[in-house]
């Protein structure tokens, strides 16, 4: 299929959906007596503009049109612009083909290297985020349960403060503690622990750190709100009732803050996932992450098409994990996107 | 040792180690750019130096990035904040079988990667600009505020439905039935009510903007912005004027931090001053009523 038939169909897209859900609350059967006023009757004619102006633009041309323009784009050939929307512009799979299979001059059946660096981001962001949990509920909990509102308040200062520094200077913090004339391999070097320095960097332990505490604030703010709301009368009753605390935390405290703890463990998992700044900075040569080759499509082999195919396949990885969180969980979207 | 004292320690134990993790690379950095060294290094300190932040202020790049940042931000401000409000208005509105829909779309950019909300941004509009030739508009410092304005707009969204959750929508009827039209309700009510979502939304939006970089890096195009700059810096090799830096934006977020404190504590001490010259002059009241009733 020629692939200069995409765009106006994109187009069409949106005007369709409005379409369909303008007829269904036309065919709505209405309440009887109840008359309701119009959009625009309740909401004065200029901010009812306002209003549709507004959500239109940024719903169409700020999310949905992009998304679909780079999906699109990724079923097209990589072609000089001249070719563009000529006869050998036709949609194909070659981008994903490359992904699994690799280019046609390498000697391997499979993209081995891709494939690795994709569920090795996949796998080293979910303990990212396991990880995150452990280190933050107990904080989180103290802070929701235990502690006294003005001491909360400091706590809560503190554990901003970090996050105004940018990503790229934390990474460079971490760069600066791990790499082999720094910190901790001066101390283990002068406490005659080893003779020679450790590549922490080689070895991804600092990538790994940094992703650690690049999206720790995500995790603790979304249990700090979920634990808040428990009544702390709840957790008197059953420790009155003779419950270990740990039967609290697992059967009290943990059910109550599922929503939380889905929507900070998506959040770090998505955000870890797609950190573009910690590897780059943190990564060593052999490093294996996916974001810093779908930046190389881009700049380095410039081929769009296929950096928007890398970056479809991201964004299926982390719709999907969006999915299975809320069905483990069995919640709905609102309640983890707060 | 009772079971409290063992659970004190372990706490005290735990946020050592936990601020330690949070603060430790910012301390090491902090002192790096003290060192006289070449490389950042907190040990040996060879001799202090402010070297390191006159070379960053000599940094012409580092300085251009930094007024670029500034300039992108404010306009992400102007952008993401009415249209969070609109959307967070609309939510409530909308027709409720299509109200699903409409909050997957616009919740979708907080969960979706920033490289991608960057690329896709890149795409669209540089197909669009093709198409409709209008080439000037294909321009890095437009596309950033574009791409970074789609997400950092959900979450002023966010905190717009929050505060709009709390609002008592019998101050809009009472407005109504004395003769407002829509529109001096919307801005004589509803907006000085949500003036504290207005004001922590536009500062969320301006640092979310400003140490934004995934989106940014693709969005930008050929221009540059600080964060921009200081990852091609740091990929060169490591200089204590990234340090330097990062002290820097550690003391103005001090700064900025106190200033937003005491703001806020001195608008508590207005509003409860306010209520309680209203709970006094109430009390007044009831009084001269009751003088009033035992009189008669």
């Amino acid at each position: 299929m020629l692939s200069s038939t995409g765009h106006p169909f994109i187009f069409l897209l949106p005007v369709l959906a409005f379409v369909i859900f303008w007829v269904m609350a036309k065919f709505e059967p209405k309440p009887v007596g109840v008359t309701k006023k119009s959009f625009f009757e309740r909401n004065g004619t200029p901010v009812a503009i306002y209003l549709i102006v507004a959500v239109a633009f940024w719903a169409l041309f700020m999310i949905v049109l992009p998304q679909l323009f780079m999906v699109e784009m990724s079923f097209r050939p990589k072609l000089p612009p001249v070719e563009m929307g000529g006869p050998k512009d036709l949609y194909t799979f070659e981008n994903y083909h490359y992904f699994i299979y690799g280019s046609t001059t390498s000697s391997d059946a499979i993209n081995w290297v891709h494939i690795k660096a994709f569920f090795l981001t996949i796998l080293a962001s979910l303990l990212v985020a396991l990880f995150n949990f452990a280190l933050c509920y107990p904080l989180a909990y103290y802070m929701a349960q235990a502690a006294r509102p003005a001491r909360v308040r400091f706590l809560l200062l503190l554990l901003i403060a970090p996050y105004w520094v940018n990503e790229i200077l934390r990474a460079f913090a971490f760069r600066i503690i791990f790499s082999s004339g720094g910190l901790i391999n001066k101390m283990l070097l002068g406490a005659g622990f080893v003779d020679q320095p450790i590549d922490f960097i080689g070895n991804d332990i600092a990538l790994y750190a940094g992703l650690g505490y690049a999206y720790m604030l995500m995790m603790i703010f979304s249990l700090y709100n979920a634990i808040e709301t428990l009544d702390h009368a709840q957790i008197e009753a059953a420790r009155d009732l003779g419950a270990p605390w740990w039967h609290i935390h697992s059967f009290i405290v943990i059910p109550f803050a599922k929503p939380g703890i889905a929507s900070g463990c998506t959040l770090v998992f998505m955000l870890s996932a797609g950190s573009l700044a910690a590897p780059l900075v943190l990564g060593g040569p052999r490093s294996l992450w996916f974001t810093p080759i779908l930046y190389d499509r881009f700049f380095q082999a410039f081929n769009w098409p296929q950096g928007a195919a890398y970056a479809f396949i991201l964004l299926l990885a982390c719709v999907s994990f969006v999915l299975l969180v809320l069905r483990l969980g069995r919640l709905s979207l609102g309640e983890i996107a707060k | 040792m009772s079971s409290k004292t063992v659970m004190n320690v372990m706490l005290a134990f735990y946020m050592a180690i936990f601020f330690g993790f949070l603060f430790g690379p910012l301390i090491v950095m902090g002192i790096s750019s003290f060192n006289t060294s070449t490389y950042p290094q907190v040990y040996p300190i060879e001799g202090l130096t402010l070297t390191w932040f006159e070379k960053l202020l000599n940094d012409r790049d580092m300085v251009y990035g930094m007024k670029n940042s500034l300039w992108i931000g404010m306009w992400v401000v102007l952008l993401s904040v009415p249209l969070g409000l609109a959307a967070a208005m609309m939510m409530s509105q909308i027709y409720s079988k299509a109200r699903s829909f409409y909050y997957v779309i616009v919740v979708s950019p907080v969960l979706t990667p920033g490289v991608i909300i960057g690329i896709s941004t890149v795409v669209f509009w540089r197909d669009l600009t093709t198409a409709t030739n209008s080439k000037f508009l294909y321009d890095g410092v437009f596309l950033a505020v574009l791409g970074q304005s789609s997400f950092i707009s959900a979450y002023c969204m966010l905190m717009f439905m929050s505060r709009l959750n709390r609002f008592d929508r019998a101050q809009e009827e009472a407005g109504l039935d004395l003769g407002a039209s829509q529109t001096q309700v919307f801005f004589h009510i509803l907006l000085p009510f949500l003036r504290p979502a207005i004001f922590s939304s536009a500062v969320l939006a301006f640092l979310s903007s400003f140490e934004n970089y995934n989106t940014t890096t693709f969005a930008i195009l050929a221009d540059k912005t600080l964060t921009t700059v200081l990852a091609g810096r740091v990929r060169q090799g490591t200089t204590p004027a990234i340090s330097a830096l990062a002290v820097l934006i550690i003391a103005v977020t001090i700064v900025g931090a106190i200033i937003y404190e005491l703001v806020k504590r001195r608008e508590d001490r207005e509003r409860q001053a306010r209520l309680d010259a209203a709970h006094a002059a109430e009390l007044r009241e009831l009084e001269s009523i009751e003088k009033a009733t035992l009189h008669a």
